[in-house]
């Protein structure tokens, strides 16, 4: 680490000093297999003395053993940190990079070229203010390069630096870098990249990387380090409105309450008037605390925590925000999505969403379009599968301040997570709010279901039976529901195969129609409950996330799942509708217990084994579970 | 004074630990990164004191003026401090001179917190790692996931995306945090400075007992170093880089008493930090191969 080693020398105090005042730049490299970005990265590390010397003997050490460069120094392995990929020679995850100049201190975030991996490059943009893209000079645009301004341009890196590499393999030629220079240009209006700059650069050799080649003489901008250490960092425009998420509410005793965040925007200062969101509550800001003081001002980026002038009801996930510019309130939104997980998209399936410090329950309608990231075309999609992106229109079960991402990254962007298996499943991003979310609101209902159950004398429930085709659920629920109206109770009974020929008919049997099949059943159930009526569903219902929807949507307590426990031998054997001999010859696809999984419940509230009991017995099961809970008296 | 990027950043890491996990815990090792970790820890809940207990895992084997550093640290800031020591490999007289450094880093360090945790219960733990530390730690998320028996895999980790950082997991799995991710060697150094945080005084320059062993010296700390034949501990003026175990912590000559100097000796150096830690050069990989087992 040589840089500055004289002020280092001879006046370590001042430079600390200059050092404390450098600015931070963050920044992501991405490009194809090959390209050279942790050679690029590695030249960086190695030309501004980033280097000790262990690392630079353990370095020649691995060269000899896995480099691809013929024993030289193989910079790209100071890079690739994980033991499989120093062995296949490809980067595959994200890794950061820290150095420094005399100039900036910066974080690089190296991305992988690798298809199958694009969701980390997407981790490495969301925090990047600037997007190294490198192209090989003998190869030009490649497919991926496409795909991964796509992705700048969409998380809002507004930077970009143009590196053909391995100028080296094509003779420094000047055209070979105009033509691709050209090229690119017109990828950078198609996603609206307006700052791009083009440097003819050799990783391997250092050209133009840390100081200008007189191997391109006929190359008259900076070189990469220069530019980096130059280029205007994309600061926080302290002329938007002041927002905070709340992260955490402080109460250490009775006397003190503060709301602790980070700020995303703006600036804030003691006697600002503020806005709770969503709950609309005003208030205005008593002091801006903090470990070493009290602040007067504070600005985005900074954790701090605040105290308001009157006690009003503040919690996580709620926004403090300018009064005189709140932000908006909704539910429903379009945004952008790319999706990570192998499971793809299942449309009217529930996911957990975060955004800021707030989650709220996800559901994403059918994608308007994916695009094809060959043509840019917009294309027709039921689904978004690993590593696509797409627009969607998505709803929430409560509303959230938000800003559209172009906005704000911080009340803009969101990720979704599966309910089952907690793996971050997508990102997402906030285009707008949709119109009709603002403006429906729902009626206000003088007759409640409370009052329907009264008349009837009866509490309201719903009795979810899933299992099996051929399982006898819908015979147990024909008993049940028999013994139910003798006893005067008012029932309904949803049967799968009868919906199916009317409320359902447009849906096939994919993972997404039988999701959606299950979201309609559930919220016909729901409307049932509130007429009053008890509701007898009789599902397949294979999804164990489906039915978590519609235990949510009806709500806990009173949705009692029923696993009608047939084994898939038994089931067969009975093949009552002769279905399972036609799915075994393979005429019916996506049919569940053959060709399409049963996911069994882990925990329902009924287990029936109805190996040896005869459908009455198990209906009695039934109704004593009823009068356990104190659904039914006795 | 107005608050840096990279302190605001750590700060709102720690409040998600706190606000997203059920029971968490900060381990504090008592090292300079421990000590920046729990500085920005105080800050993060002030007024408030931080709502989770400190875990130190001690092998026995620490630096006299660490555990001596912990102990009136911990009483001043009225912080809960847990010490776990791991007893079956203690009683089985475990050392660094009888198990040599692999096994008795596994036993002592990575067995040994992965039973802490597992006997408190913890969710989460934070920790004072940082990127770049090392290589297979540049590729670690700011919130990385353990399965039931506390292995990491890398090529399983979840997308972490803005600030955005989801703690669901399964029954049994469990995250460690790094709020220091981001940081350097140097930034930590300027921080220490800058805040005039108290750091145990073996980081300055001091004559100290020493014995030279295949090049690395070896502190004195007390009788229980065995001393080879002919091998005779002489005073030198030495301090450490990085602390952990005595009997595994090598000591670099030096004349660096004061921080301003700490700091320059290390910008002027040509050798990187965990060169003082014997335990990375168990293998190619090493590090890697030890996180994927559990250690920290």
């Amino acid at each position: 680490m040589a840089h500055q080693s004289a002020l280092i020398a001879e006046d370590i105090e001042s430079y600390l000093q200059s050092h404390a005042a450098k600015g931070l730049l963050r920044f992501i490299t991405c490009g194809s297999v090959d390209d050279g970005k942790s050679t690029l990265i590695g030249r960086l590390l190695y030309d501004s003395k980033m280097i000790f010397d262990d690392q630079l003997s353990a370095l020649a050490g691995d060269s000899k053993k896995f480099g691809t460069t013929g024993g030289e120094l193989d910079l790209a392995l100071l890079v690739d940190g994980l033991a499989a990929e120093r062995e296949q020679g490809i980067t595959i995850d994200v890794a950061y990079r820290f150095f420094s100049t005399d100039r900036r201190k910066f974080i690089v975030a190296d991305t992988p070229g690798h298809e199958q991996y694009t969701r980390n490059m997407a981790t490495g943009a969301s925090m990047a203010d600037l997007a190294i893209v490198i192209v090989d000079a003998r190869k030009g645009i490649l497919t991926q390069t496409r795909r991964h301004s796509m992705i700048v341009s969409m998380l809002g890196v507004k930077r970009v630096v143009l590196a053909v590499n391995k100028m080296d393999m094509v003779i420094y030629d000047e055209k070979v870098f105009r033509r691709i220079e050209k090229d690119y240009a017109e990828i950078a209006a198609a996603f609206g990249l307006k700052d791009v700059l083009a440097i003819p650069v050799s990783a391997l050799r250092g050209d133009n990387v840390t100081a200008l080649s007189e191997n391109t003489p006929w190359y008259e901008g900076p070189s990469l380090l220069e530019h980096l250490e130059t280029v205007e960092i994309h600061g926080q425009d302290s002329s938007l409105p002041f927002r905070m998420p709340v992260q955490w509410v402080n109460r250490p005793n009775a006397d003190f309450r503060g709301f602790a965040g980070r700020i995303a925007s703006g600036a804030v200062a003691p006697g600002t008037r503020v806005k709770i969101l969503p709950s609309g509550k005003l208030s205005s800001v008593a002091r801006i605390v903090t470990y070493d003081g009290d602040l007067e001002e504070s600005t985005a980026g900074q954790s701090v925590t605040l105290t308001l002038a009157d006690e009003v009801d503040v919690s996580r996930g709620d926004v403090i925000a300018a009064a005189d510019a709140p932000c908006e309130i909704a539910d429903q939104f379009e945004t952008r999505i790319i999706w990570m997980s192998e499971k793809p998209m299942v449309a009217s399936r529930q996911y957990l969403l975060q955004s800021g410090t707030a989650r709220s329950i996800c559901t994403p309608a059918k994608p308007k379009y994916r695009i094809d990231m060959q043509t840019l075309e917009h294309e027709v999609c039921k689904t978004l599968a690993m590593n696509e992106i797409g627009v969607c229109d998505i709803a929430l079960d409560r509303k959230i301040a938000f800003e559209p991402y172009a906005l704000n990254r911080t009340l803009g962007a969101f990720i979704l997570i599966d309910r089952l298996t907690h793996e971050t499943v997508a990102a997402g991003m906030i285009t707008h709010a949709l119109r009709r979310s603002q403006n429906v609101h729902l009626q206000d209902l003088s007759v409640d279901q409370a009052a329907r159950a009264a008349i009837k004398g009866q509490k309201p429930c719903t009795i979810w039976m899933t299992g099996l085709s051929g399982a006898g659920k819908s015979t147990i629920a024909n008993v049940v529901e028999k013994k139910l109206n003798a006893m005067a109770k008012h029932t309904v009974l949803l049967d799968g195969d009868n919906l199916r020929h009317g409320l359902n008919k447009d849906l096939g049997f994919t993972e997404q129609d039988r999701a959606e099949n299950i979201r309609r059943v559930a919220e016909v159930a729901k409307l049932m409950m509130e007429a009053g009526l008890i509701a007898l569903v009789s599902f397949i219902s294979p999804f164990r996330a489906e039915r978590e929807m519609a235990r949510e949507l009806i709500g806990e307590g009173r949705f009692i799942e029923v696993f009608v426990d047939t084994p898939l031998q038994e089931a067969e054997a009975r093949d009552v509708k002769g279905l399972y001999k036609k799915a075994r010859a393979g005429e019916i696809p996506n049919f569940t217990g053959i060709s399409s999984p049963y996911e069994a419940p882990e925990n329902p509230e009924l287990r029936l084994e109805t190996v040896g009991q005869s459908p009455e017995e198990l209906a009695e099961e039934i109704l004593e579970f009823l009068m356990n809970r104190d659904f039914l008296s006795r | 004074m107005a608050l840096t990027p990279l302190e605001s950043e750590s700060i709102e890491v720690i409040r998600e630990v706190a606000s997203q996990c059920d029971n968490p815990v900060m381990l504090y090792s008592v090292g300079k990164d421990s000590a920046v970790m729990l500085h920005l820890a105080m800050k993060a809940f002030y007024p408030a004191k931080p709502p989770f207990p400190l875990l130190h895992v001690d092998t026995t084997w620490k630096f006299r003026d660490m555990i001596d550093l912990r102990d009136r640290k911990v009483a001043s800031l009225g912080l809960q401090l847990l010490t776990y020591t791991h007893e079956e490999g203690l009683a089985q007289n475990i050392t660094p001179f009888t198990h040599g450094s692999a096994v008795y880093t596994d036993v002592m360090k990575t067995a040994a917190l992965k039973a802490a945790l597992d006997k408190y219960g913890f969710d989460a733990a934070l920790g004072g790692a940082r990127r770049d530390e090392e290589k297979s730690r540049a590729k670690e998320r700011i919130f990385s996931f353990r399965d039931a028996h506390h292995r990491w895999d890398p090529k399983n980790q979840r997308p972490e995306l803005w600030n955005l950082y989801n703690t669901r997991k399964n029954k049994g799995e469990s995250i460690r945090a790094f709020p220091l991710s981001n940081w350097t060697e140097l930034d930590i150094w300027q921080y220490i400075y800058k805040e005039n945080i108290e750091i145990v005084p073996l980081y300055f320059a001091k004559e100290r007992p020493v014995v030279e062993r295949s090049g690395t010296l070896i502190m004195v700390d007390d009788e229980r170093l065995p001393l080879h034949r002919g091998e005779k501990p002489q005073l030198r003026k030495v301090r450490f880089r990085t602390l952990g175990c005595y009997p595994l912590t090598g000591a670099v000559e030096s004349d660096a008493d004061t921080l301003p100097k700490i700091i320059q000796e290390m910008l002027l150096t040509t050798t990187s930090e965990r060169q003082g830690r014997l335990i990375d050069h168990d293998g190619a990989a090493s590090m890697e191969k030890k996180k994927q087992e559990g250690y920290f």
